[in-house]
């Protein structure tokens, strides 16, 4: 799929704005495909000190350029890993609070930023859709210290209301996250291929922070099932560089992620 | 879908392991030998993590002698979660997320059990699932945790909440999951089934902890001196195992950590298969790799020596 901007697939369009928002020095719970390209991308830009943690049970790998994993429990994920903890145990350190930020992605995102991977329509023992189900996304979403969620942006995903909570953002805005038991972290984030979202302070609705360049808030708003808050003043995205460009292209030579 | 009172009774399962003796002998047996102690209607754990590390043989085997009204629990369950349902084998899959991977999309098989109600698929989120094996390792009913809380999964199980007795705050508590039967494949053994893996331990161990009845396929058996030379490296214990198959290649085509790299150029034959024909196309493909083979060796010769030589070769390189 391509992007707003010509010659920058949705991918590399979402893992170069995914990378800037990562700081050097710190802790990421990363998925395979576009929030692995951004991570690889932060560590060879601006945070050579970044440390990935995958789900698979591994803790500081350094990924083989053109040897990137499908999935997140596989030899390429683990590549010089530093540490291989195991799964439950992986996933305990963002439950104990090291993980300063996790990655995700989903089918259907709401207002809050609440995501559905587990099912369409109709009910959870007869779904109109079965989607593949959670994986991690819960537990990251839930535990780590700030969320960034990477998605295309189209109507069908960003929906008035997402037919099941499988990863809770926001719930239903104002302090009902904290309410529900959730006490750390929340989503910071949404970074698609239109934009870069933010959530406000109070009622925790979705916020246009920032546009790419090229797209409209009219575009946003055609592609948006909901209502998204849109500031007086926004600002442009600076449009992906030649050099992240190019690194994303080395890491992933037979576009296998990239698109 | 609720969980059941014989999933986390940790009373139950402790007297049902105080009855069984622990045995520090001999192990080592058949694959077919093996699988004969699942019974019809047991909960089954299996071990490694989507296309890692997959108790493929010992699944295969099993399927063979056409069980029935099976439960099977694994933490991202992949294509031998499809198996067993179009043989007919389960009633429940206990899952955080069930496909192969990105590349090939949803699961039609999935959808098609699953959206009409044939086969029920009951989501945890892959930590809460972790923690169901790592609950019952340790004996106990249930653990609390943050995750989970304030999403749809929470009644999807019917967990329930407590309120912390120190500082008030509200826990997921998590429900043990204590299975009839594990099901692993690890690295190396001895005859007496003290087992060690290499590379991620994905649940393996704790699964091993849990079940009421261990079955282990194990790459290599190696002789008892050599464990003792290494016993930090052993993570499940001999006196755990009730039965173990020398089986290399034991997950083939999913990997091995070190050993052997997957084919992903089998898996989209497989899929293939279920785009053009549906669940005939699974079918079609137990016939050929689990029905058909009479000996492992067999199966292994349906792929030749020289895709088990590269997949080594890609396996080796992937470590070093």
């Amino acid at each position: 799929m391509s992007g707003p901007l010509s010659g920058v697939t949705a991918n590399e369009l979402l893992a170069v704005m995914g990378a800037r928002e990562l700081k050097d020095n710190t802790t990421v719970f990363a998925g395979v495909g576009a929030p692995m390209m951004a991570s690889g991308l932060a560590q060879r830009t601006h945070a050579p000190r970044l440390t990935m943690v995958i789900e698979g049970g591994i803790v500081g790998p350094r990924w083989k350029p053109g040897s990137l994993p499908i999935s997140t429990n596989e030899m390429r994920a683990a590549y010089r890993a530093q540490m291989l903890p195991g799964i439950t145990d992986a996933l305990l350190l963002a439950q104990r609070g090291f993980l300063d930020v996790g990655f995700i992605g989903g089918a259907q995102i709401d207002r809050y930023g609440n995501l559905n991977t587990t099912a369409i329509g109709g009910s959870y023992d007869r779904p109109k859709v079965r989607l593949p189900g959670t994986g991690g996304a819960n537990d990251i979403i839930s535990l780590c210290r700030a969320v960034i969620i990477l998605t295309v942006h189209e109507k069908r995903r960003f929906s008035e209301t997402v037919d099941f909570i499988t990863s809770p953002g926001w719930i239903s805005g104002g302090d009902s996250r904290q309410a529900s038991g959730l006490l750390f972290g929340g989503v910071s984030r949404v970074v698609t291929t239109l934009g870069v979202f933010g959530f406000d302070a109070v009622s925790r609705r979705m916020r246009l922070d920032a546009l790419h360049q090229g797209v409209s808030v009219d575009d946003v708003k055609a592609a948006t099932g909901f209502e998204v808050l849109v500031p007086d003043r926004l600002t442009a995205t600076k449009p992906p560089s030649d050099e992240e460009l190019g690194i994303l292209r080395m890491l992933d030579p037979a576009r296998q992620f990239l698109g | 879908m609720t969980i059941s009172r014989r999933e986390y009774d940790f009373q139950a399962a402790r007297l049902r392991l105080e009855s069984k003796p622990k045995s520090a002998g001999e192990k080592l047996t058949t694959l077919d030998e093996a699988v004969a102690r699942v019974k019809d209607g047991d909960s089954l754990a299996f071990g490694g993590c989507l296309f890692s590390r997959t108790p493929l043989a010992m699944i295969r085997a099993l399927l063979r002698r056409r069980p029935k009204g099976l439960t099977i629990s694994r933490n991202l369950m992949c294509y031998e979660g499809e198996w067993c349902m179009v043989a007919g084998a389960v009633d429940k899959v206990v899952t955080s997320w069930m496909g192969i991977g990105l590349p090939w999309g949803l699961s039609k098989i999935v959808r098609e059990y699953v959206e009409s109600g044939r086969v029920p698929m009951e989501e945890w989120s892959h930590l809460a699932l972790g923690l169901r094996f790592r609950a019952a390792a340790m004996g106990l009913p249930f653990l609390p945790s943050l995750t989970m809380l304030g999403s749809d999964l929470v009644d999807v199980g019917g967990s329930k909440t407590i309120d912390c007795p120190y500082t008030g705050e509200k826990l997921l508590a998590v429900p043990a999951l204590f299975p009839d039967v594990a099901i692993l494949h690890v690295h190396r053994a001895d005859r007496l089934g003290n087992c060690q893996i290499d590379g991620y331990a994905h649940m393996d161990a704790d699964i091993a902890k849990a079940a009421a009845t261990v079955l282990v396929t194990a790459e290599e058996i190696v002789p008892e001196e050599e464990i003792r030379l290494h016993g930090d490296r052993t993570i499940i214990p001999g006196f755990l195992v009730d039965a173990l198959a020398h089986v290399p290649y034991g997950s083939y085509p999913h990997e091995c950590y070190g050993l052997y790299d997957a084919e992903p150029g089998h898996f989209s034959v497989y899929v293939e298969g279920i785009n053009q024909r549906g669940a005939a196309g699974v079918q079609e493909y137990l016939e050929r790799y689990v029905y058909g083979p009479a000996t492992h060796a067999d199966y292994l010769a349906l792929f030749g020596e020289a895709a088990l030589a590269d997949a080594r070769r890609r396996g080796r390189e992937l470590v070093t």
